[in-house]
């Protein structure tokens, strides 16, 4: 018995998948190393959160997908229940209440709720017949919009945005119509006055620099023209590893955090910057594969989400470091140095690879 | 419609998704060519741009104050030199909330109130990464009580610095002035490459002529700087080369005796080596401390200084214009006698005045009743006016611009100091293009005794006896014995005569330079009871007295009002000699201003030169 369920477990493994992973994981390390001004305790650190990660990865890749689509409302619900008391005892960190003390250790009940959002609207388009009705369009709306609120008055802008994000591709993939988007981005765009109102002064500060970055060139667009410098001045085949000048001196801020992609252009020029992006690409090509052979609507919108949201993190941080995007506070997935972000991406890919290594198993 | 929303039709479903996965496809697709097409006009089109704006970033290039050249007198005495202080110096990126760790430091460390104003407009003034010191000169007791409070007071440091000191304190302050704070003015005439280190630059005299010399060449420091503008390393330094060591001709000692000669009195005094040029003192009463200006002087201070009654900024050596009065008695006694003008056997009976014919003004001699029977001998050795106005009506301005100018008057000498004046060697040509008036007869009266309009500055005098006593060789006056740059042999400022004064007659050379001996030597002589009979060396010299005031115009009976008048209002005398006559080693222009002791204080400096010292 046990010994069929280890045999089991070994079969939940996407070879392809965690060597994707892997190899990106040992390039974001490499990159760390240099980033973090060669600090091997940054680095153990990371390698835990690795470990962790990895850990996750396989434990989430055991349930098969029927039980996450059982469990959806629940772990939605808690979900839900934990960013409310954030907003009651939540702890404060870098002027943000995200953390929750739980005695052992702090979570961040945003980055679960990356995980159940998906999830729970996954569960719930699998039940109603696609395309979507407007009506249920409108219940999803408000599954989405609870948690984002309560997430954006933190304030954590750039969780709220990825929630959406996560929300709109499994509206996407549900089938919602091209007008009802038009529709939907026309809403968008006339709530923006409306948006700008609510945010906070650092937000607008960061939106309002990224149109010109030159604005304040010490203070918030500092961070642009900086990373601008650093990934130009790396050239086609940049300045070697550690040989950045504009990560080690500092001039590149959170050169380990959310601007490590410019350490990666500084060091590696403009070919290991195409690496890089070319790892992430093979993960997110197994990401669609596996949506477009995944065997129920559940699995396939879920799959689509983490695949998507996955890649927009990815083009977000990437944008916002070369100058596209304003800048928000979204750290390049996997690489970025921080336990949290890796932990969920891990977790969800642990999803990714149960609905892949599930498959056989449901229809035999 | 209700139908659709009741079954659910599986396989429509899967193309839905499958139509919607490629949808996201070509999104992503997209999106990512964006991507790559913004790396790549970052990377391979704007790269040369971003390089030079990452190089900005990190390179940094620190400037080195060269080590200023130092000053040495003649025997090698430091004139000035540059002495390592501890300054306190606020870096301006570390430090944060100025005013209260201000306050905290004045806890141990006493601060003026000049001291915090200074900074205050430097904090202004300065850029982002600029040292701004606080307090200049710490005492070793500050710097330890700074050292064990460092903690309290981020941002702060204290830093070793050369700055420029005067060992000899107000003795050279005119000749050798001062090195002070660059203005902005200044800062728009100096090579900014050069004197980015710099603080600061000479101003007046020797400091201010030779700058370019003394501040020697800037040196770099390529550094790997990072955000902070903290050095992270060295990458290249460029060593700055120090400016030159100058030895002056100066004679420190002499300077000191000179100095105090005129004990306390306001004058200037002028030694050259008549043979050279080489200005042996030079020295201008009262004076003050240069080395106040280094530090920074306080405005009270500086306002003190310049509208002291005395002027003790003011160097009157270089600057001061005096009238001649007697002293050119004997260049025109020259000229008159080589022009045979007037031959040594005529004489006049003097009575004590003289007057133009078809005028009743009586221009009185010095010596009321007069002098008797006077030859040209006594005329120069007596100072006999009347004997001068009877030739020089006779003779008319001509001969005696002539000879003024030949002997250097009216012009600037061309010694090594900046704003020398040219000084009035009054003529009717003068007269009517300055002054827009006409000549008279009496012009020419007042002027043979060297009053009147007739201007001329001590170093001037200096220069004249001097020449007088080369028998008309002369010399431009000069400071600068040797320039010594690092690594290289001394330069030797070369010495070769500026023009030679050619007489008809060599003889009438001899004749002056008689009367002047007997200025001393006979009792008859204006010098025999000033300067004394009894010096241990031959001198030949001549006397002055300048009429300052109105006042001091003899009244209907030819009596001096002098006695009664306040010291302010009193003449100047002045004193010209050389000495020996035969071998001139030193020739020295004396004057006092409102007192008699001009020839007193000129044997007091002839004297320490001349006599043999007494073996330390």
């Amino acid at each position: 018995m046990i010994k069929k369920r280890l045999l089991a477990l070994s079969l939940h493994i996407d070879i392809y998948l965690t060597l994707s992973l892997l190899s990106l994981m040992l390039f974001g390390l490499y990159i760390l190393y240099s980033a973090s001004n060669q600090n091997s305790i940054i680095l153990q650190q990371q390698l835990m959160h690795f470990a962790v990660g990895f850990m996750m990865f396989f434990l989430f890749a055991c349930p098969t997908p029927i039980l996450y689509r059982r469990w959806a409302m629940g772990i939605y619900s808690i979900s839900l229940l934990l960013l409310v008391a954030v907003l009651l005892v939540g702890h404060t960190g870098k002027g943000a209440e995200r953390w929750l003390n739980l005695g052992l250790f702090r979570v961040q009940p945003s980055e679960f709720m990356k995980l159940a959002l998906p999830i729970f609207l996954s569960a719930y388009c699998h039940a109603k017949p696609l395309p979507l009705h407007i009506r249920s369009l409108l219940l999803c709306s408000v599954i989405t919009l609870v948690p984002v609120f309560l997430i954006v008055k933190q304030p954590d802008l750039s969780t709220g945005i990825l929630l959406i994000i996560a929300a709109g591709s499994v509206l996407l993939l549900a089938g919602i119509s091209m007008r009802l988007l038009s529709i939907g981005a026309g809403f968008l765009i006339i709530s923006v006055p409306l948006i700008w109102h609510f945010l906070h002064d650092y937000q607008k500060q960061r939106v309002l620099t990224f149109f010109n970055p030159e604005r304040d060139p010490l203070g918030a667009g500092y961070h642009i023209i900086q990373s601008k410098i650093a990934i130009g001045s790396g050239g086609l085949f940049g300045k070697g590893w550690l040989n950045g000048t504009q990560s080690h001196l500092h001039f590149l801020p959170e050169h380990a955090t959310d601007f490590i992609f410019g350490v990666c252009g500084e060091e590696f020029g403009f070919v290991g910057s195409l690496f890089l992006i070319a790892l992430f690409m093979s993960i997110i090509f197994r990401g669609l594969y596996i949506t477009a052979f995944a065997q129920d609507t559940f699995s396939r919108l879920l799959a689509g989400s983490i695949t998507i949201t996955f890649f927009m993190s990815f083009f977000i941080n990437v944008g916002m470091v070369t100058g596209l995007l304003p800048v928000m506070g979204v750290p390049l997935p996997l690489i970025s140095y921080g336990g949290s972000s890796i932990v969920t991406w891990m977790a969800s890919f642990g999803i990714l690879m149960s609905i892949q290594t599930h498959r056989t198993l449901i229809t035999a | 419609m209700l139908k659709r929303t009741i079954i659910k039709n599986h396989l429509q479903e899967i193309r839905l998704i499958r139509d919607r996965c490629l949808v996201v496809l070509v999104i992503m697709s997209t999106l990512i060519v964006l991507l790559i097409g913004r790396l790549g006009f970052l990377q391979v089109m704007r790269h040369h741009f971003y390089s030079t704006l990452s190089q900005k970033n990190w390179l940094d290039l620190i400037p080195i104050e060269p080590a200023r050249g130092l000053i040495y007198d003649r025997h090698g005495y430091v004139l000035a030199d540059n002495v390592a202080v501890f300054s306190l110096d606020m870096i301006r990126e570390q430090a944060n909330n100025i005013p209260q760790t201000i306050r905290a430091l004045q806890s141990i460390i006493p601060l003026s109130e000049i001291e915090l104003l200074q900074f205050q407009r430097k904090l202004k003034m300065s850029h982002r990464f600029d040292d701004i010191p606080l307090k200049i000169r710490l005492s070793e007791t500050e710097v330890a009580r700074f050292y064990e409070n460092q903690y309290r007071f981020p941002g702060f440091r204290i830093t070793p610095r050369l700055m420029r000191h005067y060992p000899f304190n107000q003795t050279f302050s005119h000749v050798l002035g001062y090195e002070g704070r660059i203005t902005l003015d200044e800062l728009k005439t100096t090579d900014p490459a050069n004197y980015s280190a710099s603080n600061y630059m000479g101003k007046t005299g020797i400091e201010q002529f030779y700058e370019t010399d003394l501040h020697g060449t800037v040196g770099y420091l390529q550094a790997e700087s990072n955000a902070n503008g903290q050095v992270v390393r060295v990458l290249k330094e460029i060593k700055p080369h120090p400016g030159k060591n100058i030895t002056l001709t100066l004679d420190s000692q002499l300077q000191q005796v000179a100095e105090k000669a005129f004990a306390g009195l306001q004058g200037a005094a002028v030694a050259i080596q008549p043979n050279t040029g080489q200005i042996l003192a030079m020295v201008s009463e009262p004076t003050y401390d240069p080395n106040a200006f280094v530090l920074g002087i306080s405005n009270r201070d500086y306002h003190a200084l310049q509208s002291a009654t005395e002027h003790p900024l003011y160097d009157r050596a270089l600057h001061g214009l005096y009238p001649m009065a007697s002293t050119v008695k004997p260049y025109i006694a020259l000229e008159w006698l080589d022009n045979k003008d007037v031959d040594p056997n005529f004489s006049i009976a003097d009575h004590g005045w003289f007057q133009l014919p078809n005028s009743e003004h009586r221009f009185h001699d010095w010596k009321p009743g007069g002098h008797g029977t006077v030859h040209l001998h006594e005329a120069i050795m007596s100072s006999c006016d009347t004997y001068f106005f009877t030739i020089a009506h006779r003779t008319g301005m001509e001969p005696i611009n002539h000879v003024l100018n030949e002997f250097g008057y009216s012009q600037p000498t061309g010694i090594d100091l900046k704003n020398e004046p040219k000084g009035i060697v009054a003529s009717p040509e003068w007269k009517r293009r300055v002054k827009k008036l006409k000549w008279y007869e009496g012009d020419t009266l007042i002027s043979t005794i060297g009053q009147g309009y007739m201007q001329a500055t001590p170093l001037q005098l200096a220069q004249a006896v001097a020449t007088l006593a080369m028998r008309g060789t002369q010399f431009t006056p000069h400071l600068l014995l040797k320039e010594e740059e690092k690594d290289k042999p001394p330069i030797f400022y070369s010495t070769t005569p500026k023009k030679i004064i050619q007489l008809n007659h060599n003889e009438s050379w001899q004749f002056v330079i008689n009367a002047m001996q007997d200025v001393i030597a006979s009792p008859h002589g204006t010098g025999y009871l000033h300067f004394g009979h009894d010096a241990p060396y031959s001198i030949a010299a001549k006397t002055g007295t300048a009429q300052i005031h109105t006042i001091t115009h003899r009244d209907k009976n030819g009596k001096s009002q002098e006695e009664g008048a306040p010291q302010y209002l009193r003449d100047h005398t002045l004193f010209v000699a050389f000495a020996p006559v035969d071998h001139p080693q030193i020739a020295i222009a004396v004057i006092a201003e409102n007192s008699k002791q001009a020839g007193h204080i000129a044997r007091l400096i002839l004297d320490y030169y001349l006599t043999p010292k007494a073996s330390a």
